[in-house]
């Protein structure tokens, strides 16, 4: 019996002290997804500000639980598109930190709309030596069609890292594209940068005003 | 089950689409999006859409919604289940016998243990509820969708989708009843429903997008080619992705 305890502190200390190698290395995408989401459902569960539209602990709750595995870099490549190569090096950062506040805000807003759904993950199909997966999931709610979200994750040297979010087949990032595009036609990598920054400033604006 | 749609009507429906159809060819531009040569007139359609939306459609769905859960449940179950008899149809028409089948005794259960569709009893049971109408079978037989349209108070579409559209409502049960008044209450509360479900997910769309109109196109797009494939499109590699 002592034995067996004391083994159980030092597999306890050693996961302890491997947490972070472990926690973005050997974690296997699809347990990555569910331990991420099951950890914010708890949270958003218990947190009556959240429920209640409380926007800027939403925002705080992604910031700190969700983005970590979110590659926010190759999220704004894929939405740019085409004429991210055109960029500098300097635009790129810019841009990639704008479209990640402008994203953060609009679905962080989505967390105080949670009302109990219930959320399924489908199995993980994908080979051990794949770097690139989709992680499916569902979303059931009673009286509704269940409502798809897959997740796309591409492995780096840190771990496996989120690139891309489907919600019932529509990419969040790459939905961006045509409006991406539109803009850099009109005003360059610039114009986009200004446009993505009012942007964010208006949705600022109106999220004071209503607090 | 045409012949109880009075012909004046559906030959209305036709020569409307048709005079739609031909307004968008000769207003077509060019060097905007490829699947949206009708641009202009889309938009123009999109802005009057989310006038009436903000003023009529999203607040009478606001009304609605105060109606309690269980009920708004009971609702959607009543028309899920008689748009489960087409949606079985068209799993068929594209080859999945199975889940025309399963749709078929979906049907059955929930008419019935189910009591006129009020409860998805069949769900619990394990037959699970699909989704599909014309425009995805036609989708799946590899028509293409051709231009991107923007219907008047219904929004984004295709010209296969709008065509699809017209087969649906020919079929659809709810516009079988002879009497006007319940079928115009039944469609309207059909609608309502509908755009009730929507509230609060609708303003993201406002949040997320530098310009919605686009926003919403791509949504649409890429939407319709998920469901085409039932959920499982064919992942390509990106190009742009490097």
């Amino acid at each position: 019996m002592k034995k067996i305890a004391s083994l159980f502190a030092a597999l306890a200390l050693s996961v302890g002290v491997q947490f972070n190698a472990f926690a973005a290395d050997a974690t296997a995408p699809d347990a990555l997804v569910k331990s991420v989401t099951d950890d914010v459902i708890t949270i958003v569960r218990q947190d009556k500000a959240i429920q209640s539209g409380d926007t800027r602990k939403a925002v705080e709750l992604v910031e700190t639980r969700v983005l970590p595995y979110f590659d926010f870099a190759h999220m704004t490549r894929l939405a740019v598109g085409r004429d991210w190569k055109t960029a500098s090096p300097e635009q790129k950062t810019i841009l990639t930190q704008e479209f990640k506040t402008l994203l953060v805000r609009t679905y962080s807003n989505a967390l105080t709309q949670y009302r109990n759904q219930q959320i399924d993950f489908k199995p993980l199909k994908a080979k051990p030596e794949d770097t690139d997966v989709v992680v499916r999931t569902e979303v059931r709610q009673p009286g509704a069609k269940a409502v798809q979200i897959d997740y796309n994750l591409e492995k780096l040297p840190e771990g496996w890292k989120v690139y891309d979010v489907l919600v019932a087949g529509v990419s969040l990032v790459t939905n961006y594209r045509d409006d991406f595009g539109k803009e850099v036609r009109a005003g360059g990598i610039d114009g986009l940068i200004k446009s993505l920054k009012d942007k964010n400033k208006q949705l600022d604006t109106t999220a004071s005003a209503k607090r | 089950m045409i012949k109880h749609m009075p012909d004046t009507e559906s030959l209305a429906a036709r020569t409307a689409t048709l005079g739609l159809a031909l307004a968008l060819t000769a207003c077509a531009s060019t060097g905007g999006h490829p699947k949206d040569p009708f641009e202009s007139v889309n938009r123009a359609t999109f802005s009057f859409n989310e006038t009436a939306d903000k003023y009529v459609m999203r607040p009478v769905a606001q009304v609605y919604d105060y109606v309690p859960l269980p009920i708004k449940v009971g609702v959607g179950n009543f028309f899920g289940n008689i748009g489960d008899v087409w949606i079985g149809v068209n799993n068929v028409l594209q080859g999945k016998f199975i889940d025309g089948l399963s749709d078929g005794g979906r049907v059955l259960v929930n008419s019935t243990v189910g009591i006129f569709g009020l409860f998805d009893v069949a769900s619990d049971m394990g037959l699970e509820k699909h989704d599909e109408d014309l425009g995805q079978t036609l989708g799946s037989w590899g028509v293409g969708e051709g231009p991107y349209i923007v219907l008047p108070f219904l929004g984004p579409s295709t010209v296969r989708d709008s065509v699809g559209l017209i087969g649906d409502l020919q079929v659809d049960p709810v516009w079988q009843f002879k009497e006007v008044a319940v079928r115009n209450s039944l469609t309207g509360l059909r609608f309502v429903h509908r755009r009730a479900a929507l509230l609060g997910a609708d303003t993201t769309a406002d949040q997320a997008a530098l310009d919605k109109y686009g926003y919403m196109r791509s949504f649409y797009l890429q939407y319709r080619l998920n469901q085409v494939y039932d959920g499982q499109p064919p992942r390509v590699k990106d190009p742009d992705d490097e």
